[in-house]
């Protein structure tokens, strides 16, 4: 499973929010994208996850062009969670998990209509998934609590589990510290790896340094929609076009 | 006092054949943020969808017990039939188009159901006569009067919508249903096709539409091609009171519209031909105090 944004360009009216990126997610890696406010991280995951569609040059999956259509890209193991939460407020925590497996979930009209034992059995099944995943991210099994009531830093690895559910082969995660304390980063950051051992490859969006170059096999580095510098974390730290792109040139270090 | 009892029996009947086109409204709007004012002409086509079977279809005399599953089929059938179209040909093309033209579509599309079928379906230019099963027999208790075909609407209509509300708790699809009600985008990215839960949405609203056609008609013993229209309004009112998105609301909302239209026609000044006048009076006071309706959440504006 590869997924490649090949050349994308996004421009919304006289805004170029991309300018011809090209990104390689190779298997099995985790992968940083890091950059400014504004650089066009969250519009490249918009991208690779079908929610738009580039103005021009294409994002392949495996090879094949994906169409501007979230649900085959999830259907495809390309899953993501969102930079300002966005789970189903008013379901249970269990439910949002659930909400995230429908994709592998075969859906046979006259069964779920009349809820019969295969039905039963394939719920059964996603509902003890969802536990499981519930588990996986640190979180209550059970499952009950409404998703707006639990904690900030819940509701960010509810997310995480809802996107876990759907089986995907990428897991896309935009700022997934974002507001956390020290101990909840350093949690998020074991989690990210215990994702990663299970086969799956995770892409994160990330303002905190420290915490890409400690934890990533690549990282991109996206300054005002193109890809300034991408490599291995030690020679990205070095670059002086990214510390330039982070601190700024002064008449001095010239 | 014989007169209120009457009156708030025919209240309660009123309601409950109001809810079961009023739960089409909310739930539409609940998924897709549309008023489908054409939902009152998907009642209203169910019912000579039923009355056509009759007609034209089945053989005169049959019992009641024979005759009214088939016309329930054949009204549903109709109904159903009309608002898959409806959603297919009108409606999805206009899915990402700025949410005024699907609102002028709907209420053209309801014009176009009227029009087609005052002008083709033989003398539907005059109100026809429902076909009488079941119509002749009554409770009486003193004089007050109940047919048991309010008795039938005023029981089969709260057990829909608990069934409704079942479902849409309970299921997968109604899962389905809720994520796209909350987020539609992020729905998507969990592999829910937005076509097929908005379809479907449709077609749990035209099946409740077409059963209360058949309700409806049997009760009140004729039908006409403008009752979609005046009973959906009365619907969708009773959607707004009740806190639109909210099924129960739509329940709730319907009875106290068809009790204040009932009560007020007989008590209030103006009488039966005002009675309108009070629905919306009601209707007004509410949206004063309450905007979100009674049992509404009101709308989070998301950043």
């Amino acid at each position: 499973m590869t997924l490649i944004a090949e050349n994308v360009s996004m421009a919304f009216g006289g805004l170029v929010a991309l300018d011809d990126v090209t990104l390689t997610v190779p298997d099995r890696a985790i992968i940083g994208l890091i950059g400014p406010n504004g650089a066009g991280k969250t519009t490249l995951f918009n991208c690779l996850t079908g929610l738009y569609a580039p103005t021009s040059g294409r994002v392949l999956l495996d090879g094949r062009p994906l169409e501007a259509d979230p649900a085959e890209a999830a259907r495809h193991g390309v899953a993501r969670t969102f930079q300002n939460i966005r789970l189903f407020s008013g379901m249970s925590a269990l439910e949002n998990v659930l909400v995230g497996r429908h994709t592998r979930i075969k859906q046979g009209l006259m069964s779920a209509l009349f809820h019969g034992p295969a039905f039963r059995r394939s719920e059964a099944e996603a509902v003890e998934r969802a536990r499981a995943e519930l588990a996986f991210v640190g979180l209550d099994p059970a499952g009950d609590t409404p998703a707006r009531s639990l904690s900030y830093g819940d509701q960010r690895r509810l997310e995480i589990a809802r996107a876990l559910a759907g089986d995907p082969a990428v897991l896309m995660l935009d700022e997934p510290t974002a507001g956390m304390n020290g101990s909840e980063t350093t949690a998020i950051r074991t989690l990210i790896g215990a994702i990663r051992d299970r086969g799956i490859t995770v892409v994160v969006i990330e303002h905190d340094t420290k915490f890409i170059f400690s934890l990533c096999d690549h990282v991109h580095v996206l300054v005002r929609g193109r890809m300034l510098v991408s490599g291995p974390p030690e020679a990205v730290r070095t670059d002086p076009r990214v510390i330039e792109a982070y601190l700024g040139t002064t008449e001095c270090s010239k | 006092m014989a007169t209120l009892a009457q009156q708030i029996v025919n209240g309660l009947v009123l309601g409950a054949l109001i809810g079961l086109i009023a739960l089409g409204y909310t739930m539409v709007y609940g998924i897709i943020k549309l008023i489908n004012f054409a939902h009152g002409e998907v009642f209203m086509v169910g019912a000579f969808g039923a009355h056509f079977t009759s007609a034209y279809l089945l053989p005169d005399a049959m019992p009641w017990y024979a005759a009214l599953p088939v016309l329930c089929v054949a009204a549903v059938a109709v109904s159903v039939t009309v608002a898959v179209l409806m959603e297919r040909l009108a409606y999805r093309p206009l899915r990402d188009a700025h949410s005024l033209a699907p609102l002028i579509t709907a209420l053209g599309v309801s014009i176009l159901l009227q029009e087609v079928v005052r002008v083709f379906y033989p003398g539907a230019t005059a109100p026809l006569p429902f076909p009488r099963v079941f119509v002749d027999s009554q409770l009486t208790a003193g004089s007050l009067i109940v047919q048991w075909t309010g008795v039938l609407a005023v029981a089969v209509s709260p057990l829909l919508a608990a069934a409704l509300h079942w479902y849409v708790e309970r299921s997968r699809l109604g899962r389905a249903m809720r994520a796209v009600a909350e987020d539609p985008d992020t729905a998507r990215l969990m592999g829910i096709d937005l076509n097929r839960v908005i379809l479907a949405t449709f077609v749990l609203g035209a099946v409740l539409a077409g059963l209360g056609a058949v309700l409806y008609g049997i009760h009140y013993g004729q039908i006409d091609t403008t009752m979609g229209f005046q009973n959906g309004i009365f619907a969708f009112t009773a959607a707004v009171l009740g806190g639109i998105g909210s099924i129960r609301g739509a329940m709730l909302g319907a009875f106290c519209i068809g009790m204040v239209k009932s009560l007020a026609g007989q008590y209030a000044w103006g009488g039966a031909q005002y009675d309108y006048v009070w629905v919306f009076v009601l209707l007004i006071l509410v949206l004063m105090f309450r905007p979100q309706g009674f049992l509404g959440r009101l709308e989070r504006v998301r950043a």
